[in-house]
């Protein structure tokens, strides 16, 4: 079986690729880079005026399989990420059962090779059934094919035990993967703790409770000398801190969310529960930072942390509603339009946050175009225009709280492992 | 003049002219309330409904008896005792009780934002008597009516609203109603008990009862509640109270002919001396009637915004 992508721009981080080249695929591996590649037989795919980028890589997503069928599962779920131009993703334990056994990495690897459309790489739980008391069995999940631990949705309060978690996963060489909160600090709040919780009369999350949490882990980190992965970092304080220790040499990287670089505690106005999420959106300030830290490499990683969320969930109380967002299918025009657009940051670099980091950090041998690699890649239009409209979303789930806004860049193919999974912005 | 929504969320969707006309027409419902034959035919015909989630007294009564006054048919859900307790969803409570031909649905919640959750979901006009520490706009509104009735109006006026002002529904209506109309708000409490960045609604913010008071035209004390001391906000009732109880000497800072406020119940001896509740000065009796007169008005103004539109 053999694809030619004729004619596009081919543009690439790690391999410094930045030219108008031919790439020929064969048996699900990209064969050939150069300039009017001959072709015998087989597909074409004519990608001029488009751009040629590595297939997203994902490191921060739940798919809701096992358990939680009626929000995501692994069909809608990768449909979706390909729909978005993702070729890999990571997903998060918090399904039913957790995945904190071997039995269910292997479930949902076996799922998302029958019934998934990319690549999926399933992260293990740090603590048995995410309670935060007994390691899982972190050897075993890795064998099994778990590509980091991770108690994400609930921070591991235990500072003894997130301190052993570094330590005994440092022999398996796994990702440990950080969800930062005080509990304590959050409290009953529900989303950021400042002008707009006093408005809206809502009890708030005050950015220290992420911050702390961050001090601790990058303490952690620093002590044990084990490397650490901070997820989606919301704050200004979390991003000067991650800033310091880097420049003290402790293995931190990091990662943020396109919620985080283009919201603020204004979108939960008039109580709108598609802006509740967990770390809450949070001030103009935040927003800047953030894109400060993307910009000078403070944060490694744009990540979706994809969280879809069924109707029912998110149209009750403020309170009551469920924290997250779909992100697969709005993560990169939305980064293009804040970031690449505005002069941010640069193709090249954007494709380094959500293609060569997210690879280098979960030990995927993913996320550039290389003779050799299996050929994940994303076909894009960088400049046209579109309105997101939530509806049309190939996720089960619809919580965006970016329906109607008007976006720049379109996916017109998702290839993963050779096989086109996205053709002409429709999904196969 | 017609109110602009079908609904009242709070007062900071309100215009101080909608306010205004809301107190005005409050006026002419306290005349009817205090005459011997308190009945008009203003709500025949129609149906309202009151849906509690919380517990409550004078709110609650006060809007039965201003549906009844004027001839409503009215009817009470309590959460505990309906299908709420069975689990189910606020939104299908309220069209359950919508599709039974109510016009105006008065809902208290204890959770901010659930009367605006209903309010888009169904076709009768909703009235938030309090939900979570968001708003209180009709208790506001009847402190606002029992303020211009004894000075005239609110302009220029020094109001000065002590206690637990996080948690206080109540302190943020009257914040956004009387800032509206001109007052000059200063709120006070413990650190913990100030919400963050609550100046930028346009009010000054002290930790000393003192600094509030001096020169106050109005004084009105908040209800503390004891489960606040559980979860560490403040040491204790005592403590509280020395500094900042209101009290006969602490209340020579205000103006000689201060008003003393309070929306009820009051805490004898804690947020206000038993001597300043019953003194000459406090109005939280007659707060009590203005509230029957605003909810009078009030649903008087929004069953019949249908008709006046036609008309215009």
């Amino acid at each position: 079986m053999r694809t030619l992508i004729k004619g596009g721009r081919v543009v690439d981080a790690k391999s410094k690729i930045n030219d108008c080249l031919d790439i020929l695929i064969e048996n699900g591996k990209i064969a050939e880079i150069g300039k009017d590649l001959d072709f015998v037989s087989g597909d074409i795919i004519y990608a001029e005026g488009k751009y040629v980028i590595p297939g997203l890589v994902d490191a921060h997503c739940h798919l809701r399989d096992p358990g939680f069928e009626y929000k995501e599962d692994i069909e809608t779920g990768t449909r979706s990420a390909a729909k978005g131009g993702f070729t890999s993703i990571a997903c998060m334990p918090n399904t039913n059962p957790v995945i904190d056994n071997q039995a269910i990495v292997k479930y949902i690897i076996n799922k998302a090779k029958q019934d998934g459309v990319v690549n999926v790489y399933p992260i293990g739980a740090i603590s048995k059934g995410l309670k935060g008391e007994e390691l899982s069995e972190i050897g075993e999940l890795k064998f099994a094919g778990a590509v980091a631990i991770s108690d994400d949705g609930r921070p591991l309060k235990n500072s003894s035990l997130m301190k052993k978690a570094l330590q005994y996963s440092s022999m398996f060489d796994i990702t440990v993967i950080s969800h930062c909160e005080d509990l304590d600090l959050a409290d009953e709040g529900c989303m950021n703790e400042g002008y707009m919780s006093t408005v809206l009369g809502l009890k708030g999350i005050p950015s220290a409770a992420e911050e702390i949490m961050v001090a601790r882990d990058l303490i952690l980190a620093e002590y044990t000398k084990v490397p650490i992965h901070i997820a989606h970092v919301s704050t200004e304080l979390s991003v000067d801190l991650i800033r310091h220790a880097k420049s003290r040499g402790v293995k931190v990287t990091c990662e943020t969310c396109p919620h985080y670089f283009t919201l603020t505690e204004d979108a939960c106005n008039g109580f709108n529960t598609l802006a509740k999420v967990n770390p809450p959106l949070r001030t103009k300030k935040d927003v800047e930072a953030i894109i400060e830290g993307l910009k000078d490499g403070t944060i490694d990683i744009i990540a979706t942390d994809h969280a879809p969320h069924h109707e029912d969930e998110k149209n009750v109380e403020f309170a009551l509603a469920a924290n997250g967002m779909v992100g697969f299918e709005t993560a990169l025009p939305l980064s293009i339009t804040y970031l690449v657009k505005p002069g941010h940051l640069t193709l090249e670099q954007l494709i380094e946050k959500m293609c060569v980091n997210p690879s280098k950090i979960l030990g995927l041998n993913k996320g550039s175009i290389e003779i050799g690699n299996s050929a994940d890649l994303t076909i894009i239009d960088p400049d046209e225009e579109y309105v997101v409209d939530a509806n049309k979303f190939s996720s089960k789930s619809k919580n965006s709280p970016f329906n109607g806004f008007k976006l720049q860049g379109t996916v017109y193919y998702t290839i993963v492992n050779g096989n086109v999974v996205v053709r002409e912005k429709v999904l196969l | 003049m017609v109110l602009k929504s079908k609904d009242l969320l709070g007062l900071k969707e309100l215009t101080a002219e909608e306010i205004e006309y809301i107190l005005n027409t409050a006026k002419t419902m306290k005349y009817i309330l205090i005459s011997k034959n308190k009945k008009t035919p203003h709500l025949q015909g129609k149906s309202i409904v009151t849906l509690f989630y919380e517990n409550s007294t004078r709110t609650r009564l006060s809007f039965e008896l201003a549906s009844k006054y004027m001839s409503a048919s009215s009817a009470n859900v309590s959460a505990s005792s309906s299908s709420v307790a069975k689990g189910e969803t606020l939104i299908d409570t309220a069209k359950t009780i919508d599709m039974m031909g109510t016009d105006v649905i008065i809902i208290r919640h204890p959770m901010s934002g659930a009367p605006h959750l209903i309010a888009k979901n169904i076709n009768a006009s909703v009235i938030n008597a309090g939900d979570g520490m968001n708003e209180h706009p009709t208790q506001a509104l009847l402190d606002m009516f029992t303020i211009v009735e004894k000075k005239g109006s609110l302009k220029g006026l020094k109001v000065a609203i002590i206690g637990d002002i996080y948690h206080s529904r109540v302190a943020r209506s009257n914040i956004y109603g009387m800032t509206k109309l001109g007052a000059e708000v200063c709120v006070a409490g413990p650190a913990t008990l100030l919400p963050p960045e609550i100046e930028k609604l346009g009010v000054k913010a002290f930790n000393t009862v003192q600094e509030a008071l001096i020169d106050a035209d109005v004084v009105m004390g908040l209800r503390i509640q004891l489960e606040r001391q559980k979860k560490g906000l403040f040491p204790s009732i005592r403590e509280y109270s020395r500094f900042f109880g209101l009290d006969e000497k602490r209340l020579k800072l205000a103006k000689e002919d201060a008003l003393i406020m309070h929306p009820g119940p009051v805490n004898r001896g804690v947020e206000l001396s038993s001597g300043v509740v019953d003194c000459e000065k406090s109005l939280i009796n007659e707060q009590v009637t203005n509230g029957v007169a605003v909810r009078m008005a009030l649903l008087y103004l929004l069953t019949r915004r249908d008709s006046v539109e036609n008309i215009n």
